[in-house]
């Protein structure tokens, strides 16, 4: 189990430490984003730490639109070296979809790339270059997919590229259309990847029907089946929050049953405080401190 | 942040020289002829004399070059990074992807296909996925794309392949079920050997630190 956290726009880690504290017991293990949606925040590995200071384990997020290979690697070892126990590692939005559209996009590398850098760096103690490190990095290594997004034939295949590259979990895009989820759970394991990857699907809570609207309009690469649009709009305007709650719940306990599913990954931005009671509604209780929990189980 | 005056989008990309933002194409050519205009330039003998003959000549380099880039451009939307995939693309130019992804699609594309960078544009690995399927190609697609070398931009990719220089720029099929080493093997990128002996700028900020950039 685990669950998403986004850095504040602002120069203080009290809100990553509260909302870390809220899901303390809840998940094992907390991603912090990296200028989610190429919107400006504080530094993942900032956040990162901040996370571990409250008692939770990081995943922390990394992405290559901001960087090049030589930052990319840099970072890596020193998130290593600060103890960072997982990276997560993505292709990231383009800058033109965030708060500085006019920014230089980097994508030096891929997120197929940087995954197969970051195992290179980890178990042949090499960098790119092929200079050897001393001593070598030590993270668990993750990466995302979108199942719902096409070609539909293709990606079950590009997360077996990944994980030969060396991913060892993915988190994926929220989960809203189970039967399209279960089809490529069944690809996946078709390809053997359930015995070499960590398959977390990622679930996450629809608001208010203005979130609805937004997400199905504005937010690349989700798909909302028209079914849940019904739902949520079809109860009165104060219950929506409550039933998008209760569906995220739902969604919980039915991708939990998918053959091959290893964990739920729960994305609530900015109501990362109601991700207890998605978790308790999918029948999932509180656990012991996260610290030192196996990973990404 | 956004600029107060801001030239309209389509204007920004009119030219090849002028687009630094690369946005999708769609190939004009289908991708039946182009794996049969393939056959027919692999390198050989005749193709490898041709490409060196053509680098000790910096002129006609240069003018093969820019043939090269016509055309490639008009076909496929090429940026002339010097290291071609097309061949295991379906066609399909990957560095016509806004954020160059060489080893398929991101999660951003629309359930009709859209670009989500561009929305009105077609995602450039659908193109590639499609063409590549189509002529029975699929697995083409699940080679692993190794990092480019940056510095070869501009440079003749015809001449790079000629010389088998693009070597290892990619993975066999079949690596997909093992872990495959990252580094290529044949051409090390050390600035020797590779795409980059023949960079048209010779300035260089050499690694060891004496060159502040």
């Amino acid at each position: 189990m685990t669950a998403e956290i986004g850095p504040p726009r602002g120069a203080d880690l009290a809100a990553v430490r509260s909302k870390a504290e809220i899901l303390r017991g809840w998940v094992d293990a907390v991603n912090i984003t990296d200028n989610q949606g190429s919107h400006v925040r504080l530094s993942s590995w900032a956040g990162s730490l901040a996370a571990m200071d409250a008692g939770v384990e990081p995943v922390m997020q990394m992405t290559c639109r901001d960087r090049n290979r030589i930052a990319l690697q840099s970072d890596l070892l020193s998130a290593s070296a600060m103890g960072i126990p997982n990276v997560l590692l993505m292709t990231g939005d383009h800058p033109k979809l965030g708060d500085h559209a006019e920014a230089k996009a980097v994508f030096d590398l891929d997120s197929t790339q940087l995954t197969w850098t970051a195992r290179t760096m980890r178990d042949e103690c090499k960098l790119l270059s092929g200079r050897a490190l001393d001593p070598a990095p030590d993270w668990f290594i993750g990466a995302v997919e979108n199942p719902f997004a096409p070609p539909e034939g293709f990606r079950a295949q590009r997360l077996a590229k990944k994980v030969a590259a060396g991913a060892e979990f993915v988190q994926t895009q929220f989960v809203f259309d189970i039967p399209v989820f279960a089809r490529w759970m069944e690809q996946v394991t078709d390809l053997g990847l359930t015995e070499r990857c960590h398959i977390i699907a990622g679930v996450g809570p629809i608001r208010s029907l203005r979130a609805l609207d937004h997400m199905r309009g504005n937010v690349p690469g989700l798909h909302i089946p028209d079914e849940v649009d019904r739902r949520l709009r079809g109860v009165p305007a104060d219950r929506v929050a409550a039933e998008g709650m209760r569906l995220a719940a739902e969604i919980v306990q039915l991708v939990r049953e998918i053959p091959g599913v290893s964990g739920v990954h729960v994305m609530a931005f900015g109501y990362e405080r109601g991700i207890p009671e998605i978790l308790e509604g999918a029948g999932i209780g509180a656990r012991g401190d996260s610290v030192g929990s196996d990973h990404a189980d | 942040m956004t600029p107060a005056i801001q030239a309209p989008e389509s204007e920004s990309a009119d030219t090849a020289r002028g687009r630094r933002q690369p946005r999708p194409h769609s190939p004009r050519l289908s991708a039946r002829s182009m794996y049969r205009v393939q056959r027919l330039v692999r390198p050989n003998a005749f193709y490898r004399g041709l490409a060196a003959r053509l680098e000790s000549f910096p002129r006609l380099r240069r003018l093969f070059t820019a043939a090269e880039e016509r055309v490639k451009t008009d076909l496929f939307g090429c940026s002339m990074c010097g290291q071609c995939a097309l061949p295991v693309t379906g066609y399909a130019c990957p560095m016509s992807c806004p954020k160059q992804m060489r080893n398929g699609p991101c999660g951003g594309v629309g359930a009709d296909g859209a670009c989500e960078v561009y929305p009105d544009m077609r995602c450039v690995w659908l193109e590639a996925y499609e063409r590549a399927d189509g002529q029975g190609r699929a697995a083409d697609l699940n080679r692993l794309q190794r990092p480019i070398d940056q510095r070869a931009w501009g440079q003749s990719s015809w001449i790079n392949y000629w010389q088998s220089r693009d070597e290892g720029l990619w993975t066999d099929p079949g690596a997909i079920a093992v872990r495959p080493g990252l580094r290529r093997t044949t051409h090390q990128g050390d600035g020797r050997g590779g795409p980059v002996r023949r960079a048209r700028h010779k300035r260089r900020s050499d690694g060891d630190g004496q060159v502040p950039s």
